[in-house]
């Protein structure tokens, strides 16, 4: 078993117009044994910028711990919010750093710029290759089902609604075909003017 | 450490979590995998200058896990940088060697050489013995000419006039092998590379997507086309899948205002010299 | 990440070198079959591949067993060659036998009980059996390498299955969805999501791509369609 399936977790972020998505389900596992079904693997760097991480659960905390305090300095010093591109730049960097003992996580960003309100998506791998499609981003242990789920259903130019029922359908979808995934699910879904964040109803087996 | 002073982090890479990972491996768990780009990248010399050509998908596994990558780094004005391997590697180590070079370019004051650059990067490779992931084509004018490298994950690097990397490197380099010849024009020039990174993308299953091709040209003039030629085109879907509001079960909502942060620019005021 | 910690020169190796044989290669290919009352449509993609590279990119992975059976096969391509050359000899000695053709549920059941019979080296292929059973209903059996059956009314399975059976789940199985009313799918609609599946497969699994054939199964017998895919 890979270590980046040790806990389990499924991640998925999407552009609509104006507004961006990204989800996880609840699950913490240790290995096929789930231990809790409220865990939080997404977590606020901003306003309007979140940040989810899949993969090893110790590491997902340690890495948010570091990012949000690597955040706060840079806010405390440069006296404004961090953009979303600032911000996945820096945890690319910060994920490199350790390329030969790195974290086991593979980030998932999602967030709008402070300024211009651009949509902006991005993933990357456990050593901080960043991945910045037009369309989504996923991560997890259920990012092959997640990929067919979501190359079908996405499309361009999704209101916050439409986008909302395509990123929960997409991911419930894809967690129920894996095991080490699902157990509930969080969605947020974030606009210039507000964030809604949803804990959807899913099978819990 | 004080927040207010942070400690200066020590350069270079850490090795904090190595034994931690080592201990996991050794329980039986499987590291993962980073990011490879399967690729196929190319370069030539031509009449006027150089081109470089790549494809653009990464793959992770048998997976695509990017569709439309940019693997043509920028490392000077005057020279570009095709990369093949570990995709963080490739990204990582092109653009510290471009800022070690405008420091160089700043100190010397003098348009930086090709082989300068690829001295860099193999000495860098080298000293990690492969494990830095990066095999690169590297190509560039300065006053000495046009210049063509060719760099090894080892560190070993091979100056020629046409080259190919990465896993379609057999299929582009067949097309080189056929059609090459010394001093070719440079709409002639683009098109052989186009093909052979076409030929990557059909015949190789690591490579895919579409073709950037970048033309420098002598005098420092460059080209950069991002998506020369869509050599794929996405098929078209026959459904639309959007759903009807209130498809999906909620339990809770929670929404959060997110208040507007205006910022109010103030006009400097002359001086008062009265 | 060992290599890290301790390096390896296999120049320098001191211990004796051992020599391992894969009877197995994995060819790649994708199969997706849905169920209706009346019909049932297989689609398999026709790219034959190894590792890096395509073998070809127009082989056929969909084998008519029957007027009214189709086997649909992915994974080991000498292995998928020699089951169902074994399988049609099978069928025709039961008709000789039996002066009568083989039903979809016997042949489902003949295959389970082929591909156990190798339970200990098994046929390295991922099955997807379709057909008419005895009312004209459609049916889909699909397999594990060694022969669990389960009969179903869609299916994905091959190199691209994870990335295809969450859809079909979504929009034949209508699962995670409030407020929509069972009905049975239609033929029109199964054949445009097989097209759609397989158009999102192409796009992630490098082993599919293309182009796809597809098999249509109704009382009137089987009707065969292609269907381009991209080819990179």
């Amino acid at each position: 078993m890979s270590i980046l399936a040790y806990n389990g977790g499924a991640m998925v972020a999407m552009k609509g117009e104006n507004c961006v998505s990204i989800a996880a389900d609840r699950r913490f596992g240790i290995q096929a044994q789930t231990v809790a079904t409220n865990f939080e693997k997404i977590f606020e760097m901003g306003p309007q910028l979140y940040v989810g991480l899949p993969g090893l659960a110790t590491d997902t905390q340690t890495v948010m711990e570091k990012l949000r305090f690597r955040k706060n300095l840079y806010e405390l010093k440069e006296n404004r919010s961090i953009s979303p591109k600032v911000f996945s730049a820096m945890v690319s960097h910060m994920l490199y750093e350790k390329r030969f003992g790195p974290f086991f996580v593979e980030p998932v960003i999602a967030g709008l710029d402070p300024k211009t309100y651009e949509p902006f998506i991005c993933n990357m791998d456990l050593i901080g290759c960043i991945n910045q499609p037009k369309d989504f981003v996923v991560g997890g242990t259920a990012s092959a089902q997640l990929y067919g789920m979501c190359e079908a259903l996405w499309e361009p130019n999704l209101g916050p609604d439409d986008l909302f029922e395509i990123t929960s359908q997409a991911l419930i979808n894809a967690f129920d075909r894996d095991a080490m995934s699902g157990w509930g699910a969080t969605v947020y879904i974030i606009e210039k003017d507000k964030v809604t964040i949803r804990n959807l109803k899913t099978r819990m087996d | 450490m004080s927040v207010l002073c942070p400690e200066i982090p020590a350069p270079g890479f850490s090795f904090d979590n190595c034994r931690r990972n080592v201990m996991l491996e050794n329980k039986g768990l499987v590291l993962p995998k980073a990011t490879k780009t399967g690729t196929t990248i190319v370069g030539i010399i031509y009449k006027d200058g150089v081109i470089l050509g790549a494809d653009t998908r990464a793959t992770e596994d048998t997976t695509v896990a990017d569709k439309n990558c940019e693997k043509i780094h920028y490392i000077a004005p005057n020279m570009y940088c095709c990369g093949a391997g570990t995709a963080a590697d490739t990204e990582m180590t092109t653009q510290m060697i471009s800022s070690q070079l405008e420091l160089h370019r700043l100190y010397t004051g003098r348009v930086v050489r090709v082989a300068t650059a690829n001295q860099l990067l193999k000495q860098y490779l080298f000293r990690y013995q492969g494990y830095v992931g990066a095999a690169l084509v590297l190509g560039g004018v300065d006053t000495t000419g046009s210049h063509l490298y060719c760099i090894f994950p080892h560190g070993s690097s091979d100056q020629l006039h046409y080259t190919t990397m990465g896993s379609g490197s057999l299929a582009a380099m067949a097309v080189f092998e056929s059609r090459w010849k010394p001093d070719m024009e440079e709409a002639e020039g683009v098109q052989l590379v186009r093909d052979a990174i076409a030929a990557g993308i059909f015949n190789d299953l690591g490579s895919g997507s579409n073709v950037d091709i970048c033309i420098i040209r002598k005098g420092g003039n460059v080209d950069y086309k991002r998506t020369y030629d869509e050599a794929n085109k996405k098929g078209q879907k026959q459904n639309s899948y959007k759903y009807q509001k209130g498809t999906t079960a909620v339990l809770t909502t929670k929404v959060v205002d997110v208040e507007e942060v205006t910022v109010r620019r103030i006009e400097t005021e002359e001086m008062d010299t009265a | 990440m060992s290599l890290a910690i301790r390096p390896y020169y296999p120049d320098y190796s001191t211990v004796p070198t051992q020599h391992h044989f894969n009877p197995y290669a994995d060819n790649g290919g994708s199969i997706v079959a849905i169920a209706g009352n009346d019909f049932v449509i297989i689609g398999a993609d026709t790219r034959l591949s190894a590792g890096f590279s395509i073998y070809t990119r127009e082989q056929n992975k969909l084998f008519s067993l029957s007027g009214t059976t189709v086997l649909g096969c992915s994974g080991c391509w000498c292995d998928t060659l020699t089951l169902t050359r074994i399988l049609k000899s099978r069928m025709q000695m039961y008709q000789q036998e039996h002066n009568k053709v083989m039903s979809t549920e016997a042949c489902a059941q003949m295959l389970s009980t082929m591909l156990y019979y190798k339970r200990f080296f098994p046929y390295y292929i991922s099955n997807v059996l379709v057909g008419l059973d005895n009312e004209g209903k459609g049916c889909v059996y699909s397999y594990d390498p060694i022969g669990h059956c389960e009969k179903a009314t869609y299916r994905a399975g091959g190199s691209a299955g994870a990335l295809l059976q969450p859809l079909l789940d979504n929009q034949i199985g209508q699962k995670n969805m409030l407020n929509v009313k069972p009905e049975s799918v239609t033929k029109e609609r199964a054949l445009s999501i097989i097209k759609d599946v397989f158009i999102s497969a192409a796009e992630r699994d490098i082993y599919t791509g293309d182009s796809i054939s597809i098999n249509i199964i109704t009382k009137d017998g089987i009707t065969q369609e292609t269907f381009e895919l991209r080819k990179d």
